[in-house]
């Protein structure tokens, strides 16, 4: 439970008590139940270092402080990790294990999660949340030959809380793709954040290159690629306008789970156009190392797009 | 993206022959969103031929006129012409491999067939494709356990074990029911090594001999003593040795076999009991059948009821010898279909480094000469852990180093690799080739140096193409 949220429901016990905190005499009542909010308060923001004694004559040790490294619990391989206490068939639910990376066969304390299983969750959890929330490090895009630009959102916040904004270039990101990219491309391809930096950076690499020369292998013709920061899928049909390209192909990351938080998918289209229907995007998901081999992915998506020049559609209008 | 396939099956047995008409059905099994994965995804047995007895000019040569005419008349029988057909397999088995004539046999049968029907022998491949005829892959995934099928025919039985669904082994001893024959109540032919493990037990037979059930009955049981140990239940001799086909292996003696299925013509006088006339196919089948019943060994396994008995090998052949590629691969279509490619495998050992890489291709090729002269050769490896863009790099420009002389022939340059690589490493060789060579490039099938595979025209849209691996040897 949130810490405000504590003191929100002590508050109103107390108010349905008729004991105000605050109040002028509440009386010593009203005091012992404030300083135990202060302390559950404290105590479960982690920023209490004293210790609380519970009984008298109970005598603590004076904490230690290890120079170690904890292990890496992130590293624990879903697929083999079984922690059921004499199973009746420990290798059929391995074998069931191995198929799929999810939490099961986790075993249980009482009704709760055991220790480790609770931590790996919330392991989990932070690394999808690490993955909207952090920006992909420039140094490492433009090691990847791209320059930036961005839409009209200026922060993570922005981002996150005005989808609109995410799909408009801002008016400078405009006036750099008008000055750098190469005019009515066949093919323009880019890179956007989306909803995982992390996606970007384990994926490109392998992914824009296969791509890259896949489209080379059949003589199509590419414009220049760029990334864009805090990118949405839509934001394709502007850039497509923009630079006048036949197929515009945005690489993105995807929402992180609690599996991967580095999925990245293709979002493709012919002749795009803003306000455009959604129906005419092709997508290819599921880009990731435990998914599709980005550098096979990127084979398939410049196939993909050479299929699409070829019929003139994309989406639902076009058949692979 | 749904496709049926017709595909053919025949199967040219020490006693008996067989064809069978087969529908595969192939579907992208992927999501509509995620790069496609076309599979198998149903087999089903549309037409059965009878069976005939394998028609002999001698007893080393198999007449190949009858076996045309036997062919021709099933295909009018079935409605079936060749070019409705998309793969298959011919398969001679048995001792009647052996038979002199055997190529001469299947030259003529390809001929007839149509094109892609592919000439397969080999004591591995049939034990293989007995039992996944005989359903015992399947009986092994589903009741989570290790199934060996024992098809037990005229002249060997092949043995093939699996564990939940996977290969384990094969092996082919010389135990079949037609390795003694009965002619009007006496004894008229007998297999050498049969006469040989007959007299090692102090039975001594002869042909002219009459043929007394009690005594091939004590043959049969020393049989089935043998079939016992060939599934490692049982320690093994110098005698059990020498049964082995061609000098072929056993199995592994940690195979652990828990249960059984049969297949092959002996198959059904082992699951059902009727011993009225026991010589009514004028041989020993019926006793061996009965013996292998009642054998005390064998009985410590679970039995389960095969799918197919006798015609397990030809359903085999039918339906299982076909697999698809991966499916994001990159070939020149022109090119296809190949027939008959021997595979020059890179070893792990030499994947590890893309030096050795090149040279254990450069030092293999002059193994695949025939009269001095390049052959067309498929290069085959794992490729895990070469997977990323880079790497995918390093690894074609390693293969054209080592591959120098195939690029310079005129055959088209053959990859086949176990990993999802095929695509971009197929787009990764023909910009270093500069498209001047014909690439093939295919993923998703794992062949081992010795294997020769065809390659079928393209499917699903040109997203996938069969594969037919031919000489399957898991015993090594």
């Amino acid at each position: 439970m949130e810490s405000k949220d504590l003191r929100t429901v002590i508050e109103e016990v107390l108010k349905e008590m008729n004991l105000n905190p605050g109040a002028e005499g509440a009386g010593s009542a009203a005091d012992s139940v404030s300083s135990a909010v202060k302390e559950a308060v404290g105590a479960s923001r982690g920023d209490a270092c004293q210790l609380v004694i519970p009984n008298k004559g109970v005598s603590l040790e004076p904490s230690v402080v290890e120079d170690g490294e904890l292990p890496d619990i992130t590293k624990i391989d879903l697929r083999t990790q079984y922690l059921v206490e004499n199973p009746v068939n420990r290798e059929a639910y391995a074998e069931q294990k191995a198929a799929a990376p999810c939490r099961l066969g986790i075993g249980k304390a009482g009704a709760r999660y055991k220790t480790l299983p609770q931590l790996e969750f919330r392991a989990a959890h932070s690394a999808a949340q690490d993955a909207v929330f952090n920006d992909v490090d420039e140094e490492f895009i433009k090691s990847q030959g791209l320059f930036i630009v961005q839409t009209e959102c200026d922060s993570k916040d922005t981002y996150l809380t005005r989808p609109d904004l995410g799909r408009k270039l801002s008016p400078e990101a405009v006036e750099t793709i008008k000055e750098k990219c190469k005019k009515n491309p066949t093919v323009q391809i880019y890179v956007a954040d989306g909803l995982s930096s992390a996606a970007v950076a384990a994926n490109i690499p392998d992914l824009l290159p296969a791509i890259m020369q896949g489209l080379q292998s059949y003589h199509i013709e590419t414009g220049t690629p760029f990334f864009v920061k805090y990118g949405r899928v839509a934001v394709e049909d502007e850039i497509s306008e923009l630079v006048g390209a036949d197929v515009v192909c945005t690489l993105i990351g995807e929402r992180p789970g609690l599996i991967t938080a580095t999925s990245m998918s293709a979002y493709i289209a012919y002749k795009a156009t803003v306000g455009m229907p959604e129906a005419r995007r092709t997508v290819v998901s599921n880009i990731h190392s435990a998914g599709t081999n980005p550098a096979e992915a990127g084979a398939h998506i410049a196939e993909i797009i050479k299929i699409m020049l070829e019929k003139k559609a994309s989406g639902t209008d076009l058949k692979l | 993206m749904r496709q049926e396939i017709k595909s053919i099956g025949i199967d040219i047995g020490t006693s008996t022959t067989q064809l069978v008409f087969s529908r595969l059905v192939i579907e992208n099994v992927a999501g509509s969103y995620t790069v496609p994965r076309v599979s198998i995804v149903d087999k089903e047995v549309i037409y059965r031929s009878k069976i005939y007895f394998t028609p002999l000019r001698s007893s080393s040569e198999i007449d190949a006129d009858k076996i045309k005419e036997i062919v021709r008349s099933e295909y009018q029988a079935a409605g079936m012409k060749p070019e409705d057909l998309s793969t298959g397999a011919v398969i001679i088995t048995g001792e009647t491999a052996r038979k002199k004539n055997a190529n001469e046999v299947l030259e003529a049968l390809s001929d007839m067939a149509g094109d892609f029907v592919v000439a397969t022998a080999g004591p591995d491949l049939e034990s293989v494709l007995a039992a996944r005829g005989a359903g015992a892959d399947a009986i092994s995934e589903e009741n989570r356990t290790t199934v060996a099928n024992l098809d037990i025919g005229g002249g060997t039985t092949n043995i093939a074990v699996y564990e939940k669904g996977a290969l384990k082994g094969t092996c082919c001893l010389d135990i079949g029911g037609r390795l003694i024959k009965v002619e009007n109540g006496k004894i008229s032919y007998i297999f050498h090594k049969t006469a040989d493990l007959a007299a090692a037990h102090g039975i001594r037979i002869a042909v002219g001999d009459p043929a007394d059930p009690d005594r091939l009955m004590e043959i049969c049981r020393i049989m089935a003593d043998e079939l016992a140990t060939a599934l490692r239940l049982a320690p093994a001799d110098e005698e059990h040795r020498s049964l082995y086909t061609n000098d072929g292996k056993m199995l592994r003696e940690d195979i652990g076999v828990r249960a059984v299925t049969y297949s092959g013509g002996v198959a059904d006088c082992i699951y059902q009991e009727d011993e009225s006339d026991l010589f009514r196919y004028g041989d020993i089948g019926v006793l061996l059948g009965k013996a292998v019943r009642e054998n005390q060994t064998i009985a410590g396994l679970v039995r389960y009821q095969a799918k197919e008995t006798i015609r397990a090998t030809v359903v085999g052949a039918g339906t299982h010898s076909t697999d698809v590629s991966g499916s994001t691969i990159r070939y020149d279509k022109s090119k296809l279909p190949l027939k008959n490619v021997p595979v020059l495998k890179i070893s792990e050992d030499d994947e590890t480094d893309f030096d050795t890489f090149s040279q254990a291709i450069a030092t293999q090729l002059p193994l695949f000469y025939t009269e001095g002269r390049m052959e067309q050769v498929a290069i085959a490896f794992s490729g895990k852990g070469w997977t990323g863009f880079q790497q995918i790099q390093k690894l074609a420009s390693a293969i054209i180093k080592g591959a120098r002389e195939v690029i310079e022939s005129g055959y088209p340059l053959i990859v086949v690799a176990e990993c999802d690589i095929g695509k971009a490493l197929g787009n990764a060789l023909n910009i270093q080739l500069d498209f001047k060579k014909p690439v093939i490039c295919i993923d998703g099938i794992r062949a081992a140096g010795g294997d020769y595979i065809d390659i079928g025209e393209p499917l699903a849209g040109g997203t996938v193409v069969p594969v037919v691996n031919k000489t399957l040897v898991f015993n090594s």
